[in-house]
């Protein structure tokens, strides 16, 4: 494949070096028989669906803090245009996160082998001579760099995140959200150059097999080992190894989104066994101990509950609140990390309810969440006014028929349906309708 | 040689797309590099070094040593049943690793509740189930190779 005459600059070079086969810049020195058009396009496309969906999930992962609504729940405050496309986050489906965030991190960890061929199919250009045929080609050289360091640094940002290693240079948030722009400008320009011949190639590939010879572009036969070695495996069998790499993947860490399945996701931080046993024994994103939450502070005696509002200040102790009218709702704890729960059945008191206590009787307003942890990124939150007004929005003193666990948020904790985790304030201590910060 | 024939500016919309793409990848980039400017960049071209320059031609050289060491042994052909194991073994570790290596331990036990320990079995354990497989159909191609040859003429 891809030996026939060669034309144009590049071939100039190819004929001076190519006996020189120690340096990776003579096209000799590639010596495998996969790396080819066909290869490379098919890997090029499954990342281009596959990065999209990365991109827009991840964007309305974003949406679901509802950064706008209120300083505490933005960690990127000069992100001007970027966030253009902002919305207020419903409540229904009460799944929506979940998915979103679900597919989000399930998909980036099964894209992982995808990327890892992809890059391995191109590293010859890497060091193709001369270094630049053009200006645009040098441009498009330049913009290789955001283009790959960028994939690297969203993907290892992301695992590295969800498994707790906070090595990376600052807080993930703006790390992994604007990182995620400048990628994907180099993204959708990539995309749009090499689309075309992507496509070309696998047509040609359908309508003529893979394996025969065919005319090729010179930008298409680079890629192609001038002297292969003997195959040890075809290029369709190289696409099912890369692809069973991500199935492997996938399949050890999907169950992390399901409590029936969790015990299958054998390598997630979230997979495995549930931390404990019971009405209470399910995932955990911070406990009571790392959140620095004292018993002293959250005993009967010393804990009361304060609403604020146009109205007045209430303070509420534990059993005062267990006495106002308590409703119940079936919804998941679902982490930006990427797991989640399967609906727990939640009992409270309703947000609207606590509104109404302190002066909005009829429409609910936006509140501040405060909670008893000092420190933390989201120990404050704001809720928008349609997530107190749904009905299924609780401050939860019980889960699945027992009172709360400490590590689940003891003495009470929010719950709205379609937010995210951190969100779901734990340890709530105070609670301001009408203001958000 | 061949003299330089191709217009040394090349194609004005490549250009064009590629400046507007600069622009956005700019004005998302400062606000990237904001808090700490030689960190941000350190990861971000370091990873593409890394991975171009090291973790790239480590593998590959690793790969190459397989194929030649069955290649001298005359067992070429299969490679696979050594790569196929080997490559997602080391894969799982690469995604993995810090839960694997324990160097998150304390503070995933701390913040999830859970013990960490699980993470290495369970690694070993598939590295052992992937190695295993590949042992498995490995003998029982070679067992129905044997049947089908046909007998030595003598």
């Amino acid at each position: 494949m891809g030996r026939g005459p060669v034309s144009g600059c590049a071939a100039a070079y190819g004929r001076i070096m190519r006996d020189d086969s120690r340096l990776p810049t003579s096209p000799g020195f590639w010596r495998s028989p996969l790396r080819g058009p066909w290869f490379t396009s098919v890997l090029g496309l499954v990342l281009l669906l596959g990065i999209t969906v990365l991109f827009v999930t991840g964007l309305v992962s974003y949406a679901a803090y509802n950064p706008d609504l209120s300083p505490v729940n933005d960690k990127t405050p000069d992100k001007g245009i970027l966030g253009f496309y902002l919305f207020s986050w419903p409540t229904h489906p009460h799944w929506l996160y979940r998915l979103d965030q679900g597919v989000h991190v399930t998909l980036g960890v099964t894209l992982i082998p995808v990327l890892l061929a992809k890059l391995w199919s191109v590293v010859p250009r890497l060091f193709t001579l001369p270094p630049a045929r053009s200006v645009a080609h040098a441009l498009e050289r330049i913009s290789l760099l955001l283009l790959v360091g960028g994939a690297l640094f969203e993907f290892t940002t992301g695992v590295l995140n969800v498994q707790l290693d906070y090595v990376f240079p600052g807080s993930f948030y703006p790390l992994h959200f604007y990182g995620a722009w400048v990628f994907f400008a180099a993204f959708v320009a990539h995309a749009v150059l090499k689309v075309p011949a992507a496509v070309r190639n696998l047509r040609r590939a359908r309508e003529e097999g893979e394996l025969r010879p065919a005319p090729e572009p010179a930008s298409a036969r680079e890629l192609v080992a001038p002297h292969p070695d003997p195959p040890t495996v075809s290029r369709r069998g190289a696409l099912w190894f890369v692809g069973g790499g991500s199935l492997l993947l996938f399949a050890t860490t999907v169950g992390q989104s399901f409590d029936g399945l969790r015990r299958t996701a054998l390598l997630a931080p979230h997979g495995g066994a549930d931390p404990g046993s019971g009405p209470n024994g399910f995932q955990i994103n911070k406990t009571a101990a790392y959140a620095g939450i004292t018993a002293a502070e959250t005993d009967e005696g010393a804990w009361r509950l304060v609403v604020a509002g146009p109205s007045g200040t209430v303070r509420l102790s534990r059993a005062e609140l267990s006495e106002l009218p308590l409703h119940s709702s079936a919804l998941p704890i679902a982490c930006v990390e990427g797991w989640s729960t399967s609906d727990q059945w939640w009992r409270g008191v309703r947000l609207r309810d606590l509104a109404a206590l302190v002066g909005y009787e009829d429409d609910p307003p936006d509140v501040l969440v405060e909670s008893l942890q000092r420190r933390g990124a989201f120990r404050h939150a704001a809720l928008r006014a349609n997530q107190v007004a749904d009905p299924r929005s609780l401050l939860a003193l019980f889960v699945n028929g027992e009172p709360l666990t400490p590590d689940h948020g003891y003495p009470a904790r929010v719950i709205v349906p379609a937010a995210p985790g951190v969100l779901n304030t734990k340890w709530v201590a105070r609670m301001t309708f009408g203001e958000t910060r | 040689m061949t003299p330089l024939r191709r217009p040394v500016i090349g194609s004005p919309f490549q250009i064009l797309l590629l400046a507007c793409s600069f622009a956005l990848a700019a004005y998302a980039g400062v606000r990237l590099l904001a808090d700490d400017r030689p960190g941000v960049a350190l990861w971000w071209v370091g990873a593409a070094l890394l991975h171009d320059l090291v973790l790239l031609p480590l593998y590959a050289v690793a790969d190459r040593a397989v194929v030649q060491g069955l290649d001298a042994g005359g067992h070429r052909r299969w490679t696979m049943y050594v790569r196929v194991p080997a490559a997602l073994s080391a894969l799982l570790l690469l995604v993995w690793f810090p839960l694997i290596s324990g160097r998150v331990e304390l503070r995933y036990r701390s913040a999830t509740g859970r013990s960490a320990d699980g993470f290495l079995a369970h690694w070993l354990l598939i590295t052992a189930v992937l190695f295993g497989g590949s042992a498995l159909l490995l003998a029982l191609r070679l067992r129905r190779a044997t049947k089908h040859r046909p007998p030595a003429v003598h």
